[in-house]
């Protein structure tokens, strides 16, 4: 079992790491920084030029560790996995249900509704939250016209439908996200999703976050025995993780999008945290990235019950639990994959 | 049983007998999956096995003790390694296996000292009729009988373990009480078996709800105050 347990993040350009022991051991100018038994950890991601030492990714391989490499954006790179001998029969199933168009379908459809549900509970949540009447009544008619959405997207008969559907419903959720936007969170407007490059201090947030929890799917896609790239509802595109992205959407708004907001309106992070590059993209500067990525990790220690397996467990888990639930449905154990639904 | 010889891929591990004897599936699940789960108790078992593991012999008081001794029955299919064989001077040949803990309700030590012992009487073309358990929580040996009803029960926990193998099915979970100490719970997931069959249906009430305009919100968080703090 992947206990819920820690992500190294090495943000310290000109890093290396390397294993001493049963511990990770990082050195910066030849000095040791950090030292992390790697039994208590179930992954490591290096952000920029951050070196690692073949020994420890061989081990990391071996102990199930994810490895990471990312660039200062969040954006993937590279990942160390080890060869993964067991479960070429669940990956055969994956791959099958992958090619048939009904078993497809099934699975993205319970992902898209999923992910318009959790959406819709967030704005309902913060339309609940805010005193604001007529950002109270934005989100509110955003999210029944949603309502909608989610029980459409059960009914389509097509992925390409299925694709419009949901779309759709983002455009809609979008267009209100500045209303959960605190007044005094200078700075942070949204006018538009904008991805590569993010182009403004929230896209920036978001996108850096959607890149943690990618490479935390892929793990759990890897853990559960899956292949972290052949999805349902993302088609496969070489160097694309289709199922880590169709994995991340049900926690997209529930996980992300509340933990940005959170930040902004507590002024935990401001624009001023953000610096433009000369290409253009916004990029969080070294010291708020801290502060980003510890409370991501915070948020994923929080407790919470899963509604379909009835325990209660970590939000770090979830995507795990997911993951299983998943393998469980493609092996034939559950005759339909449910998805996280967060209310 | 027919006879006939197993080649080098069929071989099944002898530690898969135990796993199908606690949990069909659970022995489903690390044999034809290949999933395994590491916990205190696997891990307690590893460190006290390297100590019997270190492959040597010895000759302690006219006993020679053989360690870590590869196992293989090409007529039963089987591959393992005995904690330690202790080959007498009067050419008796007595397997000893170490297990943590105290000795078990069901009798898959027995069954796994048994299997050891049918490896050995092929391999060495012999016969045993004794071997021991020793109990690391007990500290002493306990002597098991290689008789003819621990035979037949082996024999035929071997056959129910080939025929699972070949037909690559792993059965579904029931909750049983033993759930609690098995290694693989969080990877089976035997509640989410409750809802077997019935996900659709699950599904179905969750979005309904999901979609309505007066569903109730949990109350586990306050979105702009409780957070990231
Ligand atoms: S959790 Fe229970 S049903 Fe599942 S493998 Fe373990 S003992 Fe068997």
């Amino acid at each position: 079992m992947k206990k819920h347990l820690n992500t190294l993040f090495v943000t310290t350009e000109g890093a290396y790491l390397r294993k001493e022991g049963q511990a990770v051991v990082v050195r910066v100018e030849k000095q040791t920084r950090l030292r992390v038994p790697l039994h208590n950890l179930d992954g490591i991601v290096c952000f920029g030029r951050v070196g690692c030492s073949p020994a420890l990714m061989a081990s990391c391989a071996k102990g199930n560790v994810s490895i990471s490499f990312l660039n200062p954006y969040g954006g993937f790179l590279a990942a160390v996995t080890g060869f993964s001998p067991g479960n070429v029969l669940l990956r055969r199933q994956q791959y099958r249900a992958a090619d048939a168009a009904d078993s497809t379908l099934a699975i993205a459809k319970e992902i898209v509704a999923g992910k318009i549900a959790n959406s819709r509970s967030v704005l309902l949540r913060a339309a609940r939250d805010i005193s604001a009447p007529d950002a109270q009544e934005q989100l509110q008619r955003a999210a029944r016209r949603m309502a909608n959405d989610v029980t459409m997207a059960r009914n389509e008969t097509s992925l390409d439908a299925l694709r419009g559907r949901e779309g759709e419903s983002a455009a809609t959720y979008f267009q209100v996200f500045s209303s959960m936007i605190s007044p005094q969170a200078t700075g942070f407007a949204f006018t538009t999703r904008s991805r590569r490059p993010p182009l403004d201090p929230l896209n920036a947030l978001l996108s850096f976050l959607y890149s943690m929890l990618t490479h935390d799917a892929r793990s759990a896609c890897e853990a559960a025995g899956l292949d972290a790239a052949v999805g349902f509802l993302h088609r496969d595109r070489p160097g694309r993780p289709g199922l880590a992205l169709d994995l991340i959407e049900e926690f997209r708004a529930f996980l992300v999008d509340r933990l940005t907001l959170s930040l902004i309106n507590r002024r935990q992070i401001q624009s001023s945290d953000f610096e433009i590059t000369q290409s253009g993209a916004v990029l969080l500067k070294d010291k708020p990235r801290k502060t980003v990525l510890a409370a991501y990790q915070k948020r994923k220690q929080a407790t919470i019950t899963h509604p379909f397996l009835d325990e209660k467990t970590t939000i770090g888990l979830l995507i795990h639990l997911q993951a299983r639930l998943l393998a469980r449905h493609l092996r034939g154990d559950l005759d339909a994959y449910p998805p996280f639904l967060w209310r | 049983m027919i006879s006939m010889s197993y080649t080098d891929d069929e071989l099944l591990p002898i530690s898969a007998l135990q796993h199908l004897v606690f949990c069909e599936r659970q022995c489903a699940l690390i044999h034809i999956e290949r999933l395994w789960a590491d916990n205190a108790l696997t891990v307690d078992g590893h460190l006290l096995h390297k100590k019997a593991h270190d492959n040597s012999h010895e000759l302690i008081d006219g006993v020679r003790v053989a360690r870590s001794l590869w196992l293989v029955s090409r007529r039963l299919g089987l591959v393992g390694q005995a904690d330690i064989v202790e080959l007498h001077r009067d050419g008796s040949v007595v397997p000893v296996e170490y297990k943590r803990g105290k000795p078990k309700r069901d009798r898959s030590d027995e069954i796994q000292l048994c299997a050891q012992a049918l490896c050995l009487e092929e391999q060495l073309e012999t016969s045993i009729d004794r071997g021991f358990l020793f109990y690391g929580k007990r500290k002493r040996r306990t002597a098991v009988a290689i008789d003819a009803s621990l035979r037949d029960q082996t024999g035929a926990v071997i056959a129910r373990l080939r025929n699972m193998i070949d037909r690559q099915q792993t059965p579904t979970a029931t909750r049983q009480p033993k759930c609690e100490n098995c290694s693989l719970i969080d990877l089976c997931l035997p509640d989410g078996q409750r809802f077997r069959n019935g996900v659709a249906a699950w599904n179905q009430r969750q979005f309904a709800v999901a979609a309505g305009d007066d569903a109730p919100l949990t109350d586990s968080y306050d979105f702009l105050s409780a957070e990231a703090n």
